[in-house]
């Protein structure tokens, strides 16, 4: 029984391991010490192989996602495919349909995939989605900072309430991990109005950086396997480093409850611009890498943009407004009562744009100067600076000089002048790219024992490329890499062969993540939060109380994790 | 057996999903409905159900088993070329990914209500987005509401004191008094006479009176003739004002829009007022959906095919284009050679050209009641009605997805059971 993966030359930054032939022993779902006699053997032959990809920030279901699929059938043209003997029809280039997204994972070697933002009072959609997504894992981060409840509780200092009700949220929602997005600005822009992070958010008298705080600590007590997920105030304006820097700052004194960082930024390219005005809009990724190098608590995540016509979602509302009064094309928005909001718009990043160029430049260069890639994870902010197809050719443009030269002779001469990207001779080793999108990923989540790691007793995830590492110079071979780490030579999840030769060769269900905080903290004043819960459902929620948890039957196959 | 009364029982009548209905029931059956309208109760409580299976023999429906309806839909679906399987709003999002499966398995197109309903919509969408929020927004935040071609009144009778006009809400605690009410449309329906404001709008000019709206808005009220579709300029002038001085506005749209000229672009022009008005305020837009799950059947087809209705899966891949691929494109170009009508009633609401193709090909009908397409059926297949007998997620007309409740037991078939039963029939005839 099992399978045995002979001759690799594997990647597992979370042992130490880099570049070593070796065998890789699966038996059931896990990796073994070795299997004495295999169902199957692969021969790697010297091929590149690691562990299968983490993607700890990715919005590809729930309520935003499909309003983007909804009001874009022109991406859903692009990508379509006809059902096969194993798989669905496919649609869509920056929002697939739920059976390309898992089917273009496994392709690419990603078995474990997160969803960014799930809106409590639309979570049952997001759990729905994941039902018809099918072969990677799956979690989704809940959105809990715009929250009335939380709002009010952090107002009070009512810290053990909020972590009564965060723990509520966990189960109601089946959630993995908290989400922050714009802290006071959602709610601020139910008035279409908008916060940063010192200002008081509109009738409820606390600001946001209050909110961060007080959510950064509960995540901590209840010693969950993530730390906070926050998409900082004041997104893709000029200037906005200095929020995003005070906004890492306002953390530091807070201890995490197990080795990992205390705050995890998202899509930090979105945050890393200096500059008054789209005029004068520089990069500040050297401001930004200089305090993740000289920091602990903190981790972020690219969002990395690539040249093309994609779609732009988030809770964040008003940024997506903002956003939309420079390009107007067409404009989604919905507002979610007493939680959160989202606004979408199609975006096409231009090389020609100086701001579109400057931001490609922004997250390649923050890629590159944080020195530990333990730090950065590779994301593109799916679909918002890139759909996630686009890892290959990032990951070409961080190990080869040569092809960002190709590039910069296609972009604005603006990144010449307000970015750093030019000047930066730094190409990554496999080593850190698998450390990027595996190792690094897993342990900011928190499932470093599973997840990103070829060790005994982790889930038998793997991926091998049809790269020979010993043999393959990354810096001339961008083309290969580009080709390569498209469709994998093996993808195997779960024990379980899904992908062959870039093709999909089987469908299993992923599992769904969830936390369940059950320690003395997430219970202590359960019942009294209970009474200001139900008061809100009676006089300002719009579902009943009764009916708001997500049921068990929405997680068909339910991974729960007990914290606490 | 003792009376129990089931409660947070969610309502599969209409868009609006209240889920705060009470159902007595006695010895398994029900035997009343509290808190529900009148139409909401009359569904729950049941009434006039399909039989038994019934295949038409001789030009007579004749009662059969449920194998034997089920096989000869199976053959149906298989034999056929140009299937069309169309209907899916009116039951749950189970059934609906089902259906998609079917579709793709027999290169069927698949549709949905919002076809010849809030499909004009949807287009309108596609073109300049949904500017939009939940309900509860609404309720909390909402100080100005305007129904426009749409009268709740009668056709969502509990929503406006559960979400829009009387309903308390956070910053809101006065309900009505807080809150100003327009109505817009062609005649004076009974919302209207409850509302602070109605402007009535000349059948057709619904485009029009928009475009007048934004201009004024864009300051240019001087071009605006004195008259626009039968409204005076002041009228439009004073609605600007309370529009652009609101806190907190929200246009509901009904099919007044979506069935009147116009259609789509009805839709796209409001949706740009809704729009420019949020350089001045928080101002949304929410369709008035229908059937109670046609928002959920937009949503499973999305996430499962890429498109929200009309998709046609005859390519092997999804392809969307309404106006080529919408239920009534191909019945009036006679292209379909087998339809499937499930949980909707084409037979009432399509065009006399449509029925008339209908009534040349073998039609298959799963639905809880009769209803006219049942005159036109083939075969006729009963099933278990959704939210009553069978549990299972429905969207509400903002999106919120809630899961309906099981209620009481059946001897029917669930929908999905029925269509996973005709998949894999259709598989096995087809290999």
């Amino acid at each position: 029984m099992g399978i045995l993966i002979k001759n690799g030359v594997v990647y597992d930054p979370a042992q130490g391991i880099y570049g070593e032939k070796m065998d890789i022993s699966i038996d059931g779902d896990k990796i073994v010490e070795d299997v004495s006699s295999p169902e199957r053997v692969i021969d790697a032959e010297g091929r590149l192989v690691v562990p299968g990809g983490v993607e700890l920030h990715s919005h590809i279901a729930g309520g935003k996602v499909n309003a983007g699929r909804i009001m874009r059938p022109e991406d859903g043209r692009k990508g379509r495919a006809p059902r096969g003997r194993l798989t669905r029809a496919c649609s869509g280039f920056s929002i697939l349909n739920t059976f390309s997204t898992g089917y273009t994972y496994a392709r690419m070697g990603y078995t474990t995939t997160f969803e960014a933002a799930m809106p409590p009072l639309l979570a049952r959609h997001t759990h729905e989605e994941f039902e018809d997504m099918p072969i990677t894992d799956k979690g989704a981060l809940v959105l809990l900072d715009n929250n009335w409840m939380t709002m009010e509780y952090v107002k009070a200092g009512d810290l053990d309430r909020l972590a009564a009700y965060v723990s509520w949220m966990f189960g109601a929602t089946k959630a993995y991990g908290i989400k922050i997005v714009n802290p006071g600005g959602v709610e601020a822009w139910g008035w279409g109005k908008n916060c940063s992070i010192n200002d008081p958010v509109p009738h409820f008298d606390v600001t946001p950086k209050e909110i961060i705080r007080a959510l950064a600590k509960v995540n901590e007590e209840l010693k969950l396997p993530h730390s906070i997920h926050i998409h900082c105030n004041d997104l893709g304006h000029p200037g906005n480093f200095e929020t995003t820097l005070e906004t890492y700052e306002a953390v530091k004194d807070i201890t995490a409850s197990s080795d990992r960082q205390v705050m995890h930024a998202t899509h930090t390219q979105f945050h890393a611009y200096g500059g008054s005005s789209w005029k004068d809009f520089e990069s500040k990724a050297d401001a930004i890498a200089d305090y993740v190098n000289k920091n602990d608590h903190i981790t972020i995540d690219l969002g990395a943009v690539m040249f093309c016509d994609t779609t732009t979602m988030t809770a964040d509302g008003p940024m997506e407004y903002s956003l939309h009064t420079l390009s107007r094309r067409k404009w989604s928005n919905h507002d979610v009562e007493l939680e959160t909001g989202s606004g979408i718009i199609p975006v096409a990043y231009s090389p020609k744009v100086p701001v579109n160029a400057i931001q490609w430049a922004v997250g390649i260069e923050l890629a590159l100067l944080i020195e530990d890639p333990w730090k950065v994870v590779l994301t593109t902010d799916h679909p918002n600076g890139c759909p996630f197809t686009f890892y290959p050719e990032i990951i070409a443009l961080l190990m080869s000089k040569p092809k960002r030269e190709e590039m910069l002779k296609g972009v604005s001469d603006a990144v010449g002048r307000r970015a750093l990207i030019a000047t930066i001779d730094r190409e990554l080793t496999w080593g850190e790219i698998i450390t990027m999108t595996r190792s690094a990923p897993a342990k900011i989540l928190g499932l470093s024992e599973s997840k990103g790691t070829l060790r005994v007793g982790a889930d038998a995830d793997v991926a091998i490329y049809d790269i020979m590492p010993e043999s393959f110079d990354p810096a001339k071979g961008y083309r290969e890499i580009e080709e390569k780490l498209m469709r994998t030579f093996y993808t195997v999840k779960g024990g379980e062969v899904v992908v062959k030769d870039g093709e999909i060769v089987a469908t299993p269900p992923g599992r769904t993540y969830w936390v369940n905080p059950v320690g003395e903290r997430a219970h202590a004043m359960r019942e009294e939060m209970l009474k200001d819960l139900e008061a809100k459902f009676d006089a300002y929620y719009t579902v009943s109380m009764a009916n708001y948890p997500v049921q068990d039957e929405y997680l068909s196959h339910p991974l729960e994790i007990r914290a606490g | 057996m003792a009376t129990e009364t089931v409660t947070d029982v969610i309502c599969p009548l209409c868009g609006s999903l209240c889920d705060d209905i009470e159902v007595i029931v006695e010895a398994g059956r029900i035997t009343n409905v509290k808190k529900a309208c009148p139409l909401g109760k009359s569904k729950i409580m049941g009434h006039g159900r399909i039989r038994a299976p019934m295949v038409r023999e001789g030009g007579e429906l004749r009662e059969v088993s449920y194998d034997v309806a089920i096989e000869r839909s199976a053959e149906i679906l298989s034999d056929a070329k140009r299937p069309l399987l169309y209907g899916w709003s009116s039951l749950i999002c189970e059934a609906q990914r089902k259906g998609v499966e079917l579709a793709e398995e027999i290169g069927a197109l698949i549709d949905n209500t919002a076809s010849v309903c809030h499909g004009p919509t949807v287009i309108g969408v596609q073109g300049k987005g949904s500017p939009g929020c939940t309900l509860g927004e609404v309720k909390n935040r909402a100080d100005l509401v305007v129904f426009w071609g749409c009268n709740p009144a009668e056709a969502h009778p509990r929503h406006r004191a559960r979400y829009s006009h009387a309903a308390k809400g956070f910053f809101r605690p006065g309900g009505k008094k807080d809150r100003k009410v327009y109505v817009v449309d062609v005649r004076e329906t009974k919302t209207a006479k409850v509302a602070d404001e109605f402007i009535r709008v000349e059948p057709g000019y619904d485009y029009m009176v928009f475009s007048a709206l934004r201009t004024i808005l864009a300051g240019h009220e001087d071009v605006v003739p004195d008259t626009v579709g039968g409204v005076e300029k002041s009228k439009l002038i004073e609605m600007v004002d309370a529009m652009k001085s609101c806190e907190f506005g929200i246009i509901f749209g009904g099919m007044g829009l979506t069935h009147s000229r116009g259609r789509y672009k009805n839709l796209e022009n409001v949706i740009s007022l809704v729009d420019e008005l949020n350089a001045h305020t928080k101002f949304t837009l929410m369709p008035m959906r229908g059937h109670y799950n046609v928002t959920g059947s937009g949503h499973t087809f999305a996430w499962l095919t890429g498109y929200p209705f009309a998709v046609d899966f005859s390519r092997g891949y999804a392809w969307y284009n309404p106006g080529e691929t919408a239920a009534n494109d191909v019945l009036l170009r006679g292209e379909v050679d087998a339809m499937m009508a499930i949980a909707a009633d084409p037979g009432a609401h399509f065009p006399g050209e449509s029925l008339r193709h209908m009534a040349k090909i073998p039609l298959i009908q799963i639905d809880p009641y009769p209803n006219p397409t049942t005159e036109l059926a083939d075969v006729v297949i009963p099933s278990a009605i959704s939210g009553v007998e069978v549990a299972g997620t429905a969207y509400r007309m903002d999106g919120v997805p809630i899961r309906t409740r099981k209620i009481v037991d059946t001897d029917y078939l669930s929908d999905e059971e029925i269509l996973e039963r005709i998949l894999t029939r259709v598989r096995e005839l087809r290999r």
